[in-house]
């Protein structure tokens, strides 16, 4: 008996992979918060790649005497060093940004590995790696990467793995919990009984479950790296060869631009990482609430139907 | 309990064409109950058969006005005569649980696990002020008692229950305010067989003891042969045969009546099993001509554009196909 | 059949099966040593099925019927009993033995909505399995391995389904696509795990039907269900079980029509019929099925049974041919029949 393919009563579900083109579609309809944050994260990207083209002058060149107001110095002065503002902004977005993304990376490196053996295979590995994980947790992040910056050194790839290392606590959480959940769906079950290995079904059955959710948590997680930064750079524990927004505030504070009245040497670097923070925290949580649909409140509503006139 | 036969007696419920429609995305509506009518008495155990999509489960919601703010709902709800649609969720609020109430499907599921049960029956029975504090518990366990539950069972906790006891309880909750009318959603679907014939003999019972209006929507025929007076099977949102369970039996005059019966296996004959094959038609659509045809086996040329309209064919007995004045081998060689 | 040798004819052989799970007692239960429980989940279950039949295990929820035959597929450890499929016990094999042997045996699960991966197309849920077991080579001869399997559960023309996403198909083509996954390793058994529970009524009958006609090409299908008419109507055998055993067991009519044990004359007696007109008694038990915890002593149904008497409290009965049943191998754990 054949069976011709009939279309489906009702709206028609969405698969994950779908759900991901479809949750980056309604972003734009529905979020416009989130797609203004990914246009103004996109743009910085742009300002930091191109820096080189697009920064005004170089960040050592002296143009002018230290805090040299912008007035004077268009378009926002010059720094205790006498160099520009805005190019100092330009260049330092390169090593906030680069050391946000590298550190996010390896925290999704590592949470993302110990979330998936934690969670397929449970049992005792599972609670050591928690364990560790809760470990990983309870350290205090600023006294450990003070801690760890003073002893090693300052370098850029030093900072990125301390940074990586305290945060990839929250993304294993986050894919274990995904991955147990995925784990006893029946496909998974059926691909066992199939004789499908463990390395098979976790690429090729459970990661593209694991996937969407992921994304948006790292995406949580470039928001922080490049807060950590910037902490760390403030307190004087970054590369001293690069400038990044943090050593912008620590340089400024240092020289007391403050007593000086020079707001334009302090107020622009953390306006400049309140923005990247923010943007990512707009984009991340939208594709979180689009993805997860436990965080959907609307159905619990039931009543306040209308009535209608039309037969 | 009145004497009088159940045929005899008054409407207690009409339900005068109604429709319900969703709001989907890019301003498209979804039709899902498509011009209902109905007709319920006191006491009539009623069946409501129709298979998934149909639209049964979204019409009985209706009736007690338990739809989103995404619904549209058109046409009269009759309750004793006062019309529950009049005024939308200000008029429905009055009879929910006091004259309808309902037990949902998967309600044997839906306990509060840190409560207990007694506690849950209570809740209802306060919130509607019937009683309160040691009257409603006692009431509570009368409750129990009437399903068949021990009443010492109030104060355990629903994981404490068995599924049946559950289901059991289920239904005690929607008797808390003794309603006129009781709707059941798939009350025994996931139930075991035994189990399943119990629950239908204490829907029966109740219904005789309290002369309750029973609706069993399922989309197990057997089950509505076995349970109920009456029934009416849905498809595609409309009502395409109404009438006493023996007449959709041995006289079935909607071709999707008579398929479905022809689809359930008989332990005992030989009788072949059919399928339909096709799927129900979609119905953000709009349906042109009648909307069982594409999976019909004795459509023709009046079919494909004109909807046929419920005709009723003897007091009890209507259907809604152009062809429904023929009478058809009854579903049993 | 001819002597000698240790050839059998039947595909399937189980013996005295046994399956146990410990209960999980709890830090109060274990401070309190309460003594360690189990669950009698399958309590010495034999059955055996041929070449192109099929044998429905039918029972309710807690008998032991889908336990039972996930130890036949070895997705469960069994704690005793033999399993021989195609003259080889594997009761015992370890994980790198069973592997081909995965080939052989294959699973359909209850749930058309999640037993296929979303993310897969069907042409890539039906290689798979392909893949796996690392058969055909990749491109021409693969594909023609997936048409077939497509064009042998009725989803024709398969250009059609290639390329379709599971939420884009029914739930009846769904299974049909989950059966073509299983056909497509050209297994000797398949085990269907109430296949059609979740199907719509309309459509059962096409799914149970191509069950029915692949049997034909010697398929052997074990089908676990809680459908008495389902199992009477398209099986061949039927072995009814109730608390980890199998009380009645013998021809699907023969059973339906004719039941012997009184426990399946209840749930036969209960099952709803479509005639309204057919009003025979209703054989209704009282409670539910004890928990496979505490299994009662002697006969396990005696606590339930309308016809018990002082003796089943103690003894055990086995399964044996009955007095009444039409065929010696339509058998009844019942001292009374």
């Amino acid at each position: 008996m054949s069976t011709a393919l009939e279309s489906e009563p009702g709206v028609v579900a969405e698969t994950s992979e779908r759900r991901l083109r479809t949750a980056v579609w309604r972003l734009m309809k529905d979020r416009p918060s989130a797609v203004v944050g990914a246009i103004v994260l996109g743009l910085i990207v742009l300002l930091a790649i191109f820096a080189p083209l697009v920064a005004p002058h170089g960040i050592h060149d002296k143009i002018g005497p230290p805090f040299g107001r912008p007035a004077d110095f268009k378009p926002l002065g010059l720094d205790d060093g006498g160099t520009d503002v805005l190019s100092l902004l330009i260049w330092g977005a390169r090593i906030s940004l680069i050391v946000g993304f590298a550190a996010t990376l390896v925290a999704m490196l590592i949470g993302g590995t110990v979330g998936i053996l934690a969670g397929y295979y449970g049992g005792s590995t599972d609670t050591v790696l928690m364990r560790i994980t809760d470990y990983f947790l309870a350290i205090p992040d600023v006294p450990l990467m003070i801690v760890v910056a003073a002893i090693w050194g300052p370098s850029l790839s030093h900072i990125i793995l301390v940074i990586g290392m305290l945060l990839w606590t929250s993304t294993a959480r986050i894919v274990r919990a995904q991955v147990k959940s995925v784990r006893e769906r029946v496909y998974v079950k059926r691909a066992r009984a199939l004789g499908a290995g463990d390395a098979r079904i976790v690429f090729r059955h459970v990661l593209p479950q694991v996937a969407p959710l992921l994304v948006a948590n790292t995406v949580l997680t470039i928001a922080v790296a490049i807060f950590d930064e910037t902490a760390l750079a403030f307190l004087g524990l970054s590369d001293p060869s690069k400038i990044s927004w943090g050593k912008m505030i620590k340089n400024a504070t240092e020289s007391a631009a403050v007593s000086y009245g020079a707001w334009w040497a302090i107020v622009p670097p953390g306006v400049c990482v309140a923005i990247v923070i923010l943007a990512c925290t707009l984009i991340g949580s939208a594709m979180e609430d689009s993805l997860n649909p436990r965080l959907r409140v609307a159905h619990l509503a039931a009543r306040g139907f209308r009535i209608g006139t039309e037969g | 309990m009145s004497a009088q036969p159940i045929t005899a007696r008054a409407a207690l419920l009409e339900v005068h064409d109604l429709h319900v429609r969703f709001d989907l995305p890019n301003d498209r509506q979804l039709h899902a109950v498509q011009g209902v009518s109905l007709s319920l008495r006191r006491g009539e155990l009623f069946g409501l058969v129709g298979e998934s999509g149909c639209g049964k489960t979204t019409t009985i919601l209706a009736l007690m006005g338990l739809l989103p703010s995404s619904a549209t709902v058109s046409g009269r709800i009759e309750l004793e005569g006062q019309d529950l649609l009049a005024e939308g969720e200000a008029s429905m609020r009055p009879h929910r649980w006091n004259d309808v109430a309902m037990v949902f499907q998967g309600a044997m599921n839906a306990f509060n696990p840190v409560k207990t049960v007694g506690s849950q029956l209570v809740e209802p029975m306060e919130l509607h002020e019937l009683a309160e504090g040691r009257e409603a518990e006692a009431r509570a366990g009368e409750l129990l008692e009437l399903v068949g539950i021990g009443k010492e069972r109030a104060s355990r906790f629903p994981h404490e229950f068995s599924g049946g006891m559950r289901q059991r309880a289920a239904i005690a909750m929607a008797l808390a305010c003794d309603p006129k009318i009781l709707l059941a959603d798939e009350p025994t679907t996931a139930l075991d067989v035994m189990v399943q014939a119990q629950i239908l003999e204490l829907l029966t019972t109740l219904s005789h003891d309290l002369e309750l209006t029973l609706v069993f929507v399922t989309h197990d025929l057997p089950v509505i042969a076995e349970l109920c007076d009456r029934a009416a099977v849905m498809y595609a949102g409309e009502i395409v045969e109404e009438g006493s369970v023996e007449t959709l039996y041995h006289d079935p005059r909607h071709p999707y009546t008579r398929l479905l019966f022809a689809a359930i296996p008989d332990a005992m004959g030989d009788k072949d099993v059919a399928s339909i094959p096709g799927a129900p038609p979609r119905l953000d659509q709009e349906i042109v001509g009648c909307p069982f045809r594409p999976r019909c086996d004795v459509s023709f040329e009046r079919c494909v554009t004109e909807r046929p309209l419920p005709i009723w064919l003897s007091e009890q007995h209507r259907a809604a196909c152009h062809r429904n004045d023929e009478v058809w081998a009854a579903a049993a060689p | 059949m001819g002597g000698g040798g240790a050839v059998t004819e039947d595909l399937l052989e189980v013996s005295d099966l046994v399956v146990r799970y410990p209960v999980q007692r709890g830090i109060v239960g274990t401070m309190r040593r309460r003594p360690k429980e189990q669950v009698h989940a399958v309590e010495g279950v034999s059955f055996s099925l041929g070449r192109g039949q099929m044998l429905a295990l039918v029972g309710e929820s807690g008998c032991g019927k889908t336990t039972t035959a996930h130890a036949i597929l070895r997705l469960v450890e069994a704690q005793g009993g033999r399993i021989v499929l195609d003259g080889r016990d594997i009761t015992r094999l370890n994980h790198g033995e069973l592997r081909p042997l995965r080939r052989s045996v294959q699973i359909i699960y209850q749930d058309p909505y999640e037993s296929l991966d979303p993310r897969f197309r069907v042409r890539d849920a039906v290689e798979e399995p392909l893949k796996i077991h690392r058969i055909g080579d990749a491109g021409a001869d693969r594909r023609a391995r997936v048409v077939q399997a497509l064009e042998r559960v009725g989803l024709t023309p398969p250009d059609l389904f290639l390329d379709r996403y599971p939420h884009e198909l029914s739930g009846g083509q769904r299974q049909r696509v989950a059966v073509a996954c299983a056909l497509v390793l050209g297994p000797e058994l398949l085990v269907a795990d109430e296949p059609v529970s979740m199907l719509d009524v309309s459509i059962r009958a096409g799914v149970l039907s191509l069950l029915h006609d692949l049997r034909r090409s010697g398929l052997a299908i074990l089908m676990i269900t809680h459908d008495l008419s389902t199992a009477a109507h398209f099986a061949d055998r039927i072995a009814v079980m109730y608390l980890g055993r199998v009380v009645e067991e013998g021809p699907a009519k023969e059973i339906a029509r004719n039941p012997q044990h009184p426990y399946t004359k209840a749930l036969m007696s209960v099952v709803p019929r479509p005639d309204p007109r057919d009003r025979s008694r209703r054989e209704i038990l009282h409670g539910e099925t004890p928990d496979p915890v505490h299994v009662p002593p002697g006969c396990r149904f005696h606590p339930r049974c309308p016809i018990a008497q002082g003796v089943c409290r103690e003894q055990d009965p086995e399964l044996r041919p009955t007095e009444r049943g039409a065929t010696p191998d339509h058998r009844a754990a019942c001292l009374f029949t």
